[in-house]
This record gives C-alpha cells, structure tokens and sequence, in this order.
C-alpha cells in the first residue's frame, strides 16, 4: 500500500512521475558514467584484464609466476655511484656512493619453465635502495630496441606469435599480417636479430629501451636512456647446445659465476638530443651520443625465487626518485599497469604457486642442477 | 516546505569539499585499474595523494560531526526510512576513512613507495606480505564498489528529498541561499509556533 504522502502527492502534482523519472535516470546515468570507465561498455578497448587473458593464450596458466619474464633468479648486490650523472639529475642514487641494489635475471616470455636458449630475450630488474627511501626500479633486457611502441602493438604482437592450438606453432599468416600492419615492429625486429649473443647473463649488455628524463636540480631536464655494460670480458655464445637435460643452463652459469666473484656492469647513461625520437621504444637513437658513466653495479649473491629478496616485488618502471621522469612514452604508463595487475594476480596466487625452475637447492649446489 | 534547520556552515563546506574529492576517487580509481593507457600513470599519481586528503578531511569531518551534529530529520519521514539514512551515513563515515588506510596498508604491504608529490612520501604502514598485499587490494576492490553503491544511495536519497518529498531535507545540505533559507525559516517556525489570532 502506498503512503499517504505518495497519494497526496500523486493527486496535487502531475509532475511526480517526471520528477521520479528524473531521478532514475540520473542514478542510470551515473552508474553507466562508472561502468564506462571501468571498461565493461567497451569490449574493444584494451585493458589491464584483457592484456593478462593474451598472455594467458600465448603461454598458457602459470599460478604464481610473473605473466611475463616469468622464468628468473634472484640477486643482491650494490651500486657505486660515480657521481657523474649526478650533475644531470637530482636523484639521491647517483650522488658518490654506495647504494644497496635488489635484483633479478630472467628471460623473456611467460613460461616459467622454458628451458635456457641462447636466441631467448634475457633481462636484468634492479632495485636500487638509497638512504631516504627514494627508490629506482628498472627493467633491461638484452636486445638494442623493443619490438613495439604501443600497448597495442604489444598485445597484437602476443597474439599474433601465441601458439595455434590445432598445430602448437604460431600461425605464420597471422606473423605476416601483424608485421603488415606494424612495420615499426619488422624494422626493430631485424635490429634484434642482429644483435650480439653473448655466452650467458654476466656478459650480456642489458638496455633500458624506453626514453626518460632526467631532471637535475635547478630543474632543467634532459631525455636519457639507460643501460648496464658488464666489466668482465665477453664472450661469443658458443653455438653449442648446451648438455642434454641442463635447461637451465644460463642460470646455473650465472650464478656459479656469482659464486666464484662477484660480476660487475657500468651504469651507463645516454643523453638524447632534440630529434631522438622519446615516445618510440623501437627507434634507436644515434650513435655518438653523450654518454654518462654513472657508477657500477656490483651483483655477489644469487638466490632462487623461492628464497630470494626480488620475488614480493614488482620491477614497475614508473617507481622512480625525485630526478628521474618518465618521458612521453606510452609504453612506460601500459608497462606500470601491466606489471601491477601481474603482480597482483600472482599476490593472489601464492599459496598455490610450485617450486620455480631454479630451487634453492640448486642455487645452494653452485647452480648445476 | 516545513522548517528543517540547516547543517552548520562547517558541516556543508566539508561536505562539498569532500563530494566532488570522493567522486573522482572513484571514477579515477576504477578507470585506472582498467587502463594500459598513457593516462595510466597520471590516474596512479593522483589518486594516491587524493586520498591521503580525504583521509585527513574524513578525520576533521568525524571531529565536526561531534562538535556541530547534524540536524534532525524532520519528524515526516518514516521510520524504516530513517533507519536507512543512519544506517547509510554510518556505512558511508566507516568507508570513506577505511578506504584510503586499506590502499596505504595494501601499498605497504607490497613495498610500492608511497609518493604523494615528488620526493614528498609516506611510510609503510605494514610488513612487507603479498598474501597481505593480495588480500588487502581485493578488499579495496570491493570497498570501492560498496562506496560507489553507497554514494550512489545517498543521491538518490537526497534527489527524492528534494524533488518528491520537498520536506526541506535536500535544502539543509545543498542551500546555499543562506539568508533567503533562514528567513523562510524563521517566518515558517514563527507561522508553526503563533497561536492564530483570534
């Protein structure tokens, strides 16, 4: 039964149902304003659940792990800083020090028990930790330039390389039309080819591939890229398969290595010029560049996953100290989404996750599993 | 319109301060954990500090409510209905305080720093824990969407007073027209109080 007040109301004034009327469509209204930016009225849009479901059809279910890089090692270490960048940029890190550093190696892609290959994307996260709590989180990886420029580049390119269920290999004609509609990703990829593959993890260069800026004090700022060049001598990957059933041989080699002496990489800094492109991470800039020599990262102590310090970590390159910048990349914004929803999902996930490739165990025997 | 006294002056600024703070809390944080987008870093770098704010104003505006408490609603409105409003505002203090502590604490737990501005951060508030971190950023998931629901109540709510009800309870938060307000209703208590003339 309806309320007095209803009926009076109903009977003094026409205009009520309007008015309620008025009412539910601004509740509607809103709730769609909501749902819309959440993504849900937007199928083709792309966002954070649907780049996670590409890596799920290009590599498959991997509780616990990383969506990406997922197969890696721990390390501890530190970096000197020369004092060189510090003119550039105003970040704590690079005033003459020592700054300790929490890091990992890995290699590229989402399965997390690949076995080692010399042609497979290798990367090095740092997290450098310098007194007063400003951090620095980088990825690198191995190769001179990466192989897209755009979120969708990257989730277009994942599914065009995923394995085609019926025959488990990707699907050539769908390589070609990617590559067809992407030709900044055919360029990058023939410079990825032709880079130097060296024998393993501590002799390989690792480049930061996104633009930033550097920001010095008076607040000038400068676009920069970054890169680690190892100390120790390098060395041609053998061209030799590995030891039948060694498939995590560059692991176990890397930290052997560790083991021996610790292995070292100068932190090199390029500093762009007007022209070098920011906002394409598959263009090079020029050689001759100015280079800054910013310190050196020292690595003396690997662990697995499973034990190791990296592991409740998330290497989001937009985890930077007061100095550093982004640049207008947009892969920077889309890898600091992306990073943080796997990290989430792998939060969620831990209790079920199993052991990692590489086990303590292993690490614990000199890495020779 | 019967004579429904207004909220205090401090009440209705922290009030409409806060609404537009919390509004765009929301729509900033559901769209941010949906994007890849190059907006994705903007959204991430307000919504901390935002909610800091809101944090800090929550605390002023519980502090407020103690010194200058809300009017009473006017004796017209039943009483399911004012079970609602109380139950609705107390679901909306507790959300909008926990809501902001739950993202510092889920941050923490994860070890992201927690920068406001620059070189501006906060401390972590608990141990570094991903099953911590996982349980508590799904909880300011759902949080969220309880708070929109909420939010979304206290509109409607407000718009059915004001536009069907009209008994003056939208007026003693959204009139700005103070001296017009009071006038009204004084000349309505004094009209509800005179004894008619004989």
């Amino acid at each position: 039964m309806k309320p007095l007040w209803f009926k009076a109301a109903t009977a003094t004034n026409p205009g009520l149902l309007v008015r309620l009327g008025a009412i539910g469509a601004v509740m509607l209204s809103v709730t769609g304003a909501f749902a819309y930016t959440g993504g849900w009225l937007s199928p083709e849009r792309l966002t954070q659940d649907r780049m996670m479901a590409a890596f799920r059809d290009a590599n498959g279910t991997h509780v616990g792990f990383r969506r990406n890089h997922a197969k890696g090692v721990c390390v501890t270490g530190w970096f000197e800083s020369s004092g060189q960048a510090a003119a550039i940029s105003k970040a704590a890190v690079f005033k003459t020090g020592h700054v300790p550093v929490v890091g990992r190696f890995a290699l590229a892609g989402g399965t997390p028990f690949q076995p080692d290959a010399p042609n497979t994307v290798r990367s090095i996260a740092l997290r450098f930790l310098p007194p007063g709590g400003e951090e620095w989180r980088t990825g690198m990886n191995n190769i001179p330039v990466f192989p897209v420029n755009s979120a969708r580049g990257f989730y277009e390119q994942l599914l065009a390389f995923s394995p085609d269920p019926a025959t488990g290999k990707p699907d050539p004609a769908k390589i070609k039309a990617f590559l067809a509609a992407h030709p900044e990703t055919a360029r990058a990829l023939a410079l990825i080819k032709k880079r130097q593959i060296t024998s393993g993890f501590a002799d390989s260069s690792f480049n930061g591939l996104n633009a930033f800026r550097f920001v010095d004090a008076a607040g000038a700022s400068l676009p920069v890229r970054w890169s680690v060049v190892p100390v120790q001598p390098v060395a041609a990957d053998a061209a030799e398969q590995p030891e039948a059933g060694d498939e995590n041989y560059l692991f176990d080699d890397l930290i052997a290595q560790i083991a021996q002496h610790p292995r070292q990489w100068r932190l090199i800094v390029t500093i762009g010029q007007a022209g070098d492109s920011t906002d394409d991470a598959t263009q090079p800039w020029p050689e001759g560049r100015q280079q800054i020599g910013a310190g050196t990262v020292t690595i003396d102590q690997a662990s697995s996953e499973d034990s190791g310090r990296c592991t409740a970590i998330n290497y989001d390159p937009l985890v930077l100290p007061a100095g550093i910048e982004p640049s207008d990349d947009p892969l920077l914004s889309a890898r600091s989404a992306a990073y943080a929803r796997s990290f989430t999902l792998r939060a969620e996930e831990k209790h079920e996750k199993p052991p990692s490739a590489v086990t303590p165990e292993q690490v614990q025997v000199g890495g020779k599993s | 319109m019967t004579a429904q006294p207004r909220f205090p002056a401090a009440s209705r600024l922290l009030h409409w301060l806060m609404a537009p703070m919390i509004i765009a809390m929301l729509f900033i944080g559901v769209g941010m954990a949906a994007s890849v987008s190059r907006h994705y870093d903007l959204l991430v770098s307000i919504h901390r500090p935002l909610g800091i704010a809101i944090l800090g104003l929550c605390v002023a505006r519980i502090v407020n409510r103690f010194i200058n408490p809300p009017p009473d609603l006017p004796d017209t409105v039943p009483s399911l209905q004012r079970f609602a409003a109380k139950a609705s505002h107390i679901a909306l203090y507790a959300l909008i305080l926990v809501m902001p502590l739950v993202g510092w604490g889920m941050l923490s737990a994860a070890r992201y720093p927690i920068v406001l501005y620059g070189p501006v951060q906060l401390p972590p508030i608990l141990p570094h824990d991903l099953t911590l971190y996982a349980w508590l950023r799904d909880l300011h998931s759902v949080l969220a969407y309880l708070l929109f629901a909420t939010f979304l109540a206290h509109f409607g709510a407000a718009l059915y007073h004001g536009l069907i009800r009209r008994d003056g309870v939208f007026g003693s938060m959204a009139s700005w027209k103070s001296m017009q307000f009071a006038r009204t209703n004084r000349a309505l208590i004094q009209n509800s109080t005179q004894t008619p003339e004989p």
